[in-house]
């Protein structure tokens, strides 16, 4: 075979694989808005559901009356500020004009209708006001209220997930390289342990470190008065960090490791891994491209079946913790009767949770070769 | 029988399956013994802690076998009726005027560092018209001689040392001025020490009763709150945790095993239907799965929680219907795909068995080993839900349960001041339990699943 030729059949190649890329990203696009669609479906009927639930007694329509007539009472009063308009005329106006805004609201149409207005409201974010709590800025509409904690909460959650997800992962690899050692059966052991919530790790966690050891705070995010300093700040945050991202991290972690490692243990015994150690490839080669390479979907789902779980424990950890996050916002709720605000974070956490589903389908799709190569179905 | 037999020999061989079957089936005796030993409606009325049902009890009392970690001795709780009891005696003389001449005598022994939080006498008389009269004194192992108290009683009349006024006025006399914070420093404490400091030894308290009437007659019963009571100490409304401790055991198990047992069987039966039917059916199914996916189970579970009934049975119906759509439909549908195919379908088809014959008693029995393992291992987490909504305040306002000592331990601040044994108690039962389904669940995962045997 001449020089030529070589050359010729490179260019093919590297021409034929620019194309499968090109086939591979139209492919995988067209998935992602496939994905899209039927996620922003879903999530629609979730929230719906939520809303079905949570109206059942009413709550919702409340919700609405009590805000039109705060606004309407306050119109007036704005308008009446410097007329004297008598007592009762006032008060005619007031009720007139909440019938008004009442029928525009559609809270005099059937169920079925008024249940699709709550959707709208509740699809863009639009909860309406507390009727106790008030955010920290001040403000007394319940998406200030959601969306100013947001942060915390997801502060909280990337970072022990993310540790939980690069320690359990990279534990589960050694692990399984060495089937049936001393760390192996402790793993083995230990992984009932999982069953057992965060938030009640954090209980312990609580009254050993700060109740007993009294090292560190008990609970909330920030020393008070917080800390002038960025660094303090941060340092501070890190602080209060420790133990409930700990507890977060350790409940789940031996369940992660043992199911990981057993996966592993299950794709290495495949054929083709003796095959590849036949041909004297390096181990770590081999764990790269014939063990780790296959579970990664199984990998994934495990870790988005888990990310979907963990939601309810961090509600908790977070109130045990007075963590200042979504959760805390759920316990103060509950514990103020405050009802727009319970139906704005349910809500959220639909919300949350779709985005959560969506990211990990993407994943998926990322490393799935079926999707990416055989265009699956 | 044969397979049952085998499948129990398998089970004996791992350990960790046979330490949690003993920790199941004892907790199940542990809730069938509660169940025998405080029946369901008195265990609600003492939990509901009237006056006259923890009248006997301290409040935040440790359990007693705090003593054996601790060198200053906490005083243990004491509950005697004159007459019934060894040292409380009581002797009766009639006198010439009419009526009794009644003598109540209390020997004990106080050798504790730390003070008790109350005493009590609960006297019962019965009279016409005139009302008997006591008077008490306590001597001290100094030797000293306090007056207590002179009065008249009722019926039912019940005299607390630390609500006696004049009582403190004579302790601070008799400590010349330097002022007990409590009367039962007061009495606990040598005369004159500055500062106070506890007289050890035997005392003994005289009640002298005089009736005015024929038959006539004083009956007392003391009670010493000290601070240690029972084997699980009392809360903060003086409610014995016994009960909460003991009831908590067969509600977490009916909580827990009906949940999973309920929704197993439903999802097992969903995902059955919906692969043999298939179609729209088996779409709608899997739709369902999805939207299910979305919605946030345990903040609708709150919302129930709050907006419409606490009664852990409503909660209970709700966990299962917002679980029995779960994930694990997928996989089972993957199992039910294959055995669809298999040829002795086939043959039942052939014999014209009814549709619903060959999902009940062909399909489904061959996923009933699989489902087991996560059936078992589900329990933990529905028992910790029910935990879980109890921390959020949520709990069955009616039933005691180990999540609501829980809430009620942190409530009061248990953490904050050294009250560890209110928290931990609780505690230490989810954890027993959680273990218990656990490494139940893990072992019968290893045996049932054929592709982790040996793992």
């Amino acid at each position: 075979m001449t020089t030529n030729d070589n050359n010729i059949a490179l260019e093919s190649t590297v021409e034929y694989s620019k194309k499968a890329s090109q086939a591979t990203a139209k492919r995988l696009f067209r998935f992602f808005i496939r994905r899209l669609i039927l996620l922003m479906i879903t999530i629609v009927i979730g929230v719906y559901i939520t809303i079905l639930v949570a109206n059942m007694g009413g709550y919702v329509d409340t919700i609405l009356k009590s805000a039109i007539r705060e606004e309407v009472t306050m119109e007036v009063a704005a308008m009446s500020a410097k007329t004297q308009i008598p007592e009762v005329e006032r008060r005619e106006l007031i009720e007139s004009l909440i019938q008004d805004r009442e029928r525009i609201a559609g809270l005099d149409k059937p169920f079925i209708t008024r249940s699709f207005t709550h959707l709208k409201n509740a699809l863009t974010l639009n909860f309406g006001r507390a009727r106790f709590m008030i955010s920290d800025h001040g403000s007394r509409y319940v998406r200030n209220i959601i969306l100013e904690r947001l942060p915390a909460t997801l502060l909280l959650m990337g970072t022990s997930q993310l540790l939980l997800f690069a320690v359990s992962l990279f534990l589960a690899l050694i692990v399984s390289r060495h089937y049936g050692s001393f760390w192996d059966k402790l793993i083995v052991a230990l992984s009932p342990t999982s069953s057992i919530p965060p938030w009640f790790y954090g209980i312990f966690l609580i009254l050993f470190f700060a109740a007993y050891l009294k090292i560190l705070p008990f609970g909330g995010m920030v020393d008070a008065p917080p800390p002038p300093t960025k660094i303090g700040y941060f340092l501070s945050v890190l602080k209060h960090m420790i133990l409930p991202a700990f507890s977060l991290f350790i409940s789940s972690f031996m369940i992660n490791t043992y199911s990981w490692r057993t996966f592993f243990l299950i794709y290495s015994s495949e054929d083709y891994v003796d095959m590849a150690k036949a041909k004297g490839l390096t181990s770590r080669a081999i764990e790269r491209r014939y063990i780790l390479r296959p579970t990664l979907p199984n990998i994934i789902t495990s870790f988005a079946l888990m990310l979907v779980g963990i939601w309810t424990g961090a509600t908790l950890t977070e109130t045990v913790f007075l963590w200042p996050g979504l959760g805390t916002i759920i316990y103060e709720a509950v514990s103020k009767y405050d009802t727009a605000v319970i139906v704005g974070t349910t809500i959220i956490q639909a919300y949350l949770l779709g985005i959560t589903v969506f990211l990990l389908d993407f994943l998926y799709a990322i490393v799935d070769p079926r999707v990416k190569l055989g265009g699956g179905k | 029988m044969k397979r049952l037999k085998e499948s129990l020999r398998d089970v004996a061989r791992y350990p960790s399956a046979i330490i949690g079957m003993i920790i199941v089936l004892a907790l199940i005796l542990f809730s069938f013994y509660t169940m025998w030993k405080i029946p369901y409606k008195e265990a609600i009325k003492m939990w509901r802690a009237s006056e006259s049902v923890v009248y006997k009890n301290p409040r935040n009392a440790r359990p007693t076998w705090v003593n054996l970690f601790r060198k200053d001795k906490l005083p243990e709780s004491v509950d005697v009726v004159a007459g019934e009891d060894e040292e409380f005696t009581k002797v009766s003389e009639p006198r010439k005027s009419g009526g009794n001449s009644i003598e109540f005598v209390y020997t004990f022994d106080f050798n504790y560092n730390e003070l008790p939080q109350d005493f009590f006498i609960y006297f019962t008389s019965n009279y016409q018209s005139k009302n008997p009269f006591v008077s008490m004194t306590l001597l001290t192992p100094s030797g000293e001689n306090i007056k207590i108290a002179d009065t008249g009683i009722s019926r039912n009349q019940n005299y607390r040392f630390e609500q006696d006024e004049n009582l403190r006025t004579r302790l601070k006399r008799l400590h010349r001025g330097n002022e007990p914070s409590t009367a039962m420093q007061g009495i606990f404490s040598k005369l004159g020490s500055d500062p106070f400091e506890i007289d050890k030894g035997t005392y003994q308290l005289t009640i002298q009763a005089t009736t005015f009437e024929e038959d006539s007659d004083v009956n007392a019963e003391l009670i010493m709150h000290g601070k240690v009571f029972g084997f699980f100490g009392t809360d903060h409304l003086r409610r014995d945790l016994k009960v909460a401790m003991m009831w908590g055991a067969p509600i977490a198990l009916a909580f827990g095993l009906t949940a999973a047992l309920g929704t197993a069987i439903i999802t097992m039966f969903i995902s059955a239907i919906g692969t043999w039917f298939g179609g729209w059916l088996d779409e709608l199914i899997q739709r369902i799965t999805e939207v299910n996916m979305v919605i946030p189970y345990f903040a609708v579970l709150i919302m129930v929680g709050t907006f419409y009934s606490r009664s852990i049975w409503t909660l209970l119906l709700v966990t299962i219907i917002l679980n029995m759509f779960s994930g694990s439909i997928k996989s089972q549908r993957a199992i039910f795909l294959q055995v669809k195919e298999s040829t002795y379908i086939e043959a039942a088809i052939a014999y014209g068995a009814s549709d619903m014959r060959i999902v009940t008693r062909y399909m489904i029995p061959r996923v009933i080993p699989m489902i087991i393992p996560g059936l078992v291992s589900a329990v933990p987490s529905y028992v910790f839900l029910e935990a879980s909504l109890a921390l959020l305040g949520l709990g069955d306002p009616s039933i005691p349960t180990w999540g609501k000592v829980i809430n009620d331990a942190r409530t009061f601040g248990a953490q904050y001041q050294g009250m560890y044994y209110w928290i931990l108690e609780p505690a230490a039962f989810l954890m027993i339990t959680g273990f218990g389904f656990a490494l139940l669940g893990f072992a019968l995962d290893r045996i049932f699943n054929p592709r982790l045997r040996g793992m």
